[in-house]
């Protein structure tokens, strides 16, 4: 219980951080944001205009305390270059990463566990080695470059697949899926190899213990011993491991969303930087580190609950 | 029994209309707010071309032609406008645009807080509603460029109730009068249109709906048109033009731009410009003339460009003929630069990351390299590159410039004295005397003759090394026809259709 | 009768690295890695030797013509050969990787180590400040950084350096809190050795092994990462070649000049595969249960 006190008062400064951080990093980036904001007239009362509404004249403290005051208070703040708030681009983007993500870790675990399996129980074969390379191949390319190529096969040779851009599920399903299977395939391949490491060393160790000796011992069939017993305890903390890939994901997402044109999280953070929209950038980050820690703390919880030894 | 039954259902099916037809574009970029007083893009502007109708539009050969106003004249002191309004136009909200919807516009031009519009509308004083549909414009001297202004954003109408009932989240939902109306929008996503149908025009519109979906990669952007996925692309990757020429089922389309690249020189922005090795005006033609501008055409463009020496492309009826594009000369810059007293002058070339600007200046280090140029590439992201020349931190800067319909839009903020897009510092009484009183004058022919003036300023003093004029390069299905290709590069709807 | 004297030698006692990299040679995947690794190693060291041409000379004849006798890579947008830009690109793409992961190093273990060392509110600042930076995005803290800094490759590195840092941090904090409480610590102490002395005599060697693994596979990382950032056009700026940046380029012509983005992209895939499967082979090594 006060493992469980001492992780939530631990959330605090580090959101602190975390808010500094962004915020620094943001508002140090070279160039007058103001000119960068103003277009391309540069009209100077737009720019004095948009220097007085963010207040970019006031020393840097001062303004994370209009910026945090605002966040205390709900308000993210808004997008300077298309005049929406911030939480409300964050609400119509959510469900679309986190359906990317969601179709991107179905796929990596199904690719990430099979191959770990097998690499595991075919140890230092050659099996072993090809199912290493086929998981590892995912982490090896870079993610755009790897779409760019099945688009062009899958979309244009083919015809099979849309070549980008995304259609909400509440549209047509179909044609929702259609359109994420390849970027949620190039974002799960990095995620699959991950999840391929940790499961074969979660085999192995499993494998060797005494519970699977015993098992094996009263003379089970080998594939029982490994779908069921074996498995069962492997995949306990590949699980909660799992749970913490979603700020891989994320980082993964930014690229692929380029390439798939899908208006997540990703590209918005990536053209806000460039296009020197802070809000958007401070807001979003802000974001998705508290739910990364908070996801953080139900994992190590979750972890503790299952596995009291874990808890001496 | 079947005989009757299948007569019935054929009947019952020729009577239903033609299912809905939606035009789906691919833009480059996404764009950024919706209202036309405060966008600063260009790809806003195409998004534009369907949803607010302008006061004026412009023509294939860039002159003025009706589109909410019918017809103008200046008075006989060129100091005020008036126009005739259209009759029986509405918005999308079912308002009347009439005069006083026009004059609220162009206040709201002039007045809303982070308007862009302010510098284009400057010499405009006020506004007198002269009748329910004829309008009179004040300007404080004559100003020629306003029409030209007035068939772009400066000219767009929206609706004065909808604009003051939204304050400023009046780009959420923007109601104007244009051919269709705004449904939604996804943030970095799709921009859904649906017909409007009480729109003035209605024949020459044969889509339900259009949609404008920002494809940033231009491989993507081609293999959604190939896939069937977009009807209609803008800027097609010029290396993607000759295996196109080869697809049957997709039609290219071009025209020059009205814009120009070019390389903007420090002569006077900051302290830099009197140390730069570019100060000399030898050196800065020494430089100019060892650039071979075919090849760069060819090499950074494919050969999809139009070289060039002048704000206006040699193809513009406001280039000045008697000033041609000069061809490369390495003999003259050698001696050029032995004259000036410097054999391996070194400055630092400013570029963005984006891929045309790097590759204008590789091509052009490696150029002026065997004429003794040493030239250092320094590359930063956009925002920051026009930071730095605003400052005056640059030697050399490759900048290019989407263009207006009238030549002053592509001179007046660059060239004229302490303008806001004067990077190069430049700063000539006799070139600004030029430029102004071409502002004030109507006649295309004496306006021609002070241009080509302030030309021959240009070439001797070279603020900018003008290089070359894009061509816009649009890709459609065969199926679509009746696009008019016009050299602002925004896609007009009306007489488009799709078989 | 004589007595024999069976001169039995007692059995050479291997250390435990001797016997790790015994371990290591045997896995033949990660020495066939190895020897990927070393090929490219030694082909940016001796780049201007194998290349055939400069990769910064420009040609306008021979834009983006196909591999040929003259150009086996054949060249690129503005008619560069993409052989020898390829092999020069090994440089900036090792660099990429060593250069950040050892900033990463240099950086992280130390923290780490004081961190878990030291406890108390160093440690309660450090780890608040590593959990912060490991709640943003590895590529979003990356991209910030490195627009902060400016495009380059120096920056690049120092970008991907810093955001990687956090997990040596983690790493080294963990193996540290592990390790001071084994007998050997406290008898150290007991002797009264001073914390630095123990902190590299005895805390140090045992906690290398799963950095090691770490640290090559982040370099792997590394490599994807500068071409990920070359992609978003921050990492390292033409003229000068790396892999990742050719990519980017290459992006443009895929249809019609396929060889500008094969050669690199391939590259790309055979350096980062092979640190990936040596990671791998070293974790099975160095695996603690093996000792």
């Amino acid at each position: 219980m006060s493992f469980i006190l001492r992780r939530l008062g631990a959330i605090i400064p580090t959101l602190f951080f975390v808010s500094v951080m962004i915020f620094g990093l943001q508002q140090l980036l070279p160039g007058d944001p103001a000119i960068a904001m103003a277009g391309e007239e540069r009209d100077p009362n737009v720019v004095a205009y948009l220097r007085g509404k963010f207040h970019l004249d006031e020393p840097l403290h001062v303004r994370y305390g209009y910026w945090m005051k605002g966040v205390l208070a709900g308000d993210l703040g808004e997008s300077v270059r298309i005049q929406r708030p911030v939480a409300s681009l964050i609400l119509e983007k959510l469900p679309v990463t986190l359906e990317l993500a969601g179709l991107a870790m179905v796929i990596a675990l199904v690719i990430g566990i099979t191959a770990g399996i097998v690499s595991a129980v075919y140890k230092d074969t050659w099996v072993d080695y090809v199912a290493n390379v086929f998981a590892l191949w995912g982490l090896s390319t870079p993610n755009f470059w790897l779409g760019i190529l099945l688009i062009l096969l899958f979309a244009v040779k083919l015809g099979w697949l849309p070549a980008s851009g995304y259609v909400s599920p509440f549209e047509d399903l179909g044609e929702n899926l259609k359109s994420m299977i390849l970027p949620a395939f190039v974002l799960g391949n990095a995620l699959a190899a991950v999840l391929m490491r940790h499961t074969r060393s979660a085999m192995l160790q499993v494998l060797s213990s005494d519970y699977v000796r015993t098992a094996r011992a009263k003379g089970l069939d080998e594939r029982v011993v490994i779908l069921r017993h074996a498995l069962r305890n492997a995949l306990v903390p590949v699980v909660t491991l799992t749970a913490l890939q979603l700020g891989e994901l994320l980082s993964g997402a930014v690229l692929t969303e380029q390439v798939f044109s899908i208006p997540g999280f990703g590209k918005l953070i990536v053209d806000a930087v460039f296009n020197r929209d802070y809000s958007v950038v401070q807001g979003v980050v802000l974001f998705t580190a508290t739910a990364y820690i908070v996801l953080n703390l139900l994992a190590d919880v979750a972890y503790v609950l299952i596995n009291p030894r874990m808890r001496a | 029994m079947k005989k009757p039954f299948a007569a019935a259902l054929a009947a019952a099916l020729l009577a239903i209309p033609a299912s809905a037809q939606t035009l789906r574009i691919g833009l480059a970029e996404d764009p950024d707010v919706l209202d036309p007083t405060l966008a600063r893009t260009f790809v806003g502007r195409i998004v534009f071309a369907g949803l607010c109708d302008k006061l004026v539009d412009i023509d294939k050969d860039l002159k003025i032609v009706p589109q909410l106003a019918t017809s103008w004249e200046w008075s006989g002191d060129q100091k005020s406008l008036t126009m005739k309004i259209r009759q029986g136009v509405t918005f999308h909200d079912g308002e009347k645009l009439d005069a006083a919807a026009v004059k609220f516009n162009i206040e709201r031009h002039k007045t809303l807080q982070g308007s862009n519009r302010r510098g284009e509308l400057a010499p405009v004083t006020s506004v007198d509603v002269v009748d329910p549909h004829t309008v009179k414009l004040n300007v404080s001297a004559p100003y020629a460029p306003l029409l030209a202004q007035l068939a772009d954003r400066s000219g767009m109408m929206v609706s004065p109730k909808a604009a003051q009932a939204a304050g400023d989240k009046f780009s959420a939902n923007p109601v104007c009068s244009g051919p269709f109306k705004f449904v939604e929008r996804i943030a970095q996503g799709k921009i859904t249109l649906e017909r409007f149908p009480n729109y003035w025009n209605k024949a020459a519109i044969h889509f339900d709906k259009v949609t404008y979906e920002p494809v940033i990669d231009p491989t993507v952007r081609l293999a959604n048109l190939k896939s069937g996925q977009l009807d209609f692309i803008e800027r097609v990757n010029p290396s993607d033009m000759p295996a196109l020429k080869g697809e049957s089922k997709i039609k290219v389309a071009k025209a020059v731009e009205i814009g120009y690249q070019g390389i903007t020189i420090n002569i006077g922005k900051s302290d830099l410009s009197q140390k730069t090795a570019l100060k000399d005006p030898r050196v800065r033609e020494a430089f100019e003339a060892s650039l071979d501008r075919e090849a760069i055409v060819q090499v950074v463009m494919d050969g999809e460009a139009v070289k060039g020496n002048q704000w206006v492309a040699p193809t513009n009826p406001w280039y000045a003929k008697d000033q041609p594009v000069p061809k490369r000369d390495l003999n003259r810059a050698k001696a050029l630069l032995r004259e000036a007293g410097v054999t391996n002058p070194s400055f630092t070339l400013l570029t963005a990351t984006t891929a045309d600007a790097q590759r204008i200046a590789q091509v052009v280090q490696s150029m002026a390299k065997e004429a003794g140029f040493d030239i250092k590439i320094q590359v930063a992201e956009f925002s920051t590159t026009l930071n730095m020349a605003d400052k005056g931190e640059y030697e050399a800067y490759v900048l290019a410039w989407s263009g207006r319909a009238d030549p002053d839009g592509n001179i007046y903020n660059h060239l004229v004295c302490k303008q806001p897009l004067n990077y190069s510092g430049y700063c000539n009484a006799d070139f600004d005397k030029a430029i102004n009183e071409a502002r004030m004058i109507s006649d295309p022919a004496q306006r021609a003759k002070l241009f080509s003036q302030a030309a021959s300023l240009e070439h001797r003093d070279r603020p900018i090394v003008y290089l070359y004029h894009r061509q816009w390069l649009w890709a459609h299905t065969n199926r679509l026809s009746g696009y008019r290709v016009i050299p602002d590069g925004l896609v007009r709807l009306q007489d488009m259709r799709i078989k | 009768m004589a007595a024999i004297a069976l001169d039995i030698a007692p059995p050479r006692e291997l250390s435990p690295a001797q016997r790790a990299l015994r371990r290591l040679v045997r896995r033949r995947g990660a020495m066939v890695a190895l020897a990927v690794v070393v090929f490219f190693v030694l082909l940016a060291i001796f780049a201007p030797w194998i290349a055939p041409y400069d990769p910064l000379a420009t040609s306008w004849g021979a834009v983006r013509k196909a591999p040929s006798a003259a150009h086996w890579f054949g060249t690129d947008e503005i008619g560069r050969d993409v052989l020898s830009r390829v092999v020069f690109g090994a440089r900036a793409s090792l660099l990429a990787g060593l250069v950040s992961v050892g900033i990463s190093l240099a950086v992280g273990v130390p923290l780490g180590v004081v961190a878990g060392y030291l406890g108390g509110w160093i440690d309660m600042l450090i780890s608040r400040i590593t959990d912060a930076m490991l709640a943003c995005p590895f590529l979003v803290l990356a991209i910030a950084l490195a627009a902060f800094l400016g495009p380059s490759l120096t920056n690049a590195m120092i970008a991907i350096g810093i955001a990687a840092t956090p997990v040596f941090v983690r790493l080294a904090r963990a193996q540290v809190l592990a390790v001071k409480v084994e007998d050997y610590i406290e008898a150290a102490r007991a002797v009264g050795n001073s914390g630095l002395r123990i902190a590299l005599r005895h805390v140090f060697p045992n906690i290398v092994a799963p950095i090691i693994v770490q640290a090559t596979l982040a370099i792997a990382a590394a490599v994807i990462a500068e071409a990920s950032l070359s992609f978003l056009g921050l990492g390292q700026q033409p003229p000068a070649p790396s892999w990742g940046s050719m990519l980017n380029t290459a992006k443009n012509y895929v249809e019609n000049a396929p060889w500008m983005a094969v050669w690199p992209g391939v590259s790309i895939f055979l350096l980062v595969l092979s640190f990936n499967l040596l990671g791998d082979g070293l974790r099975d090594a160095l695996d603690p249960r093996h000792t």
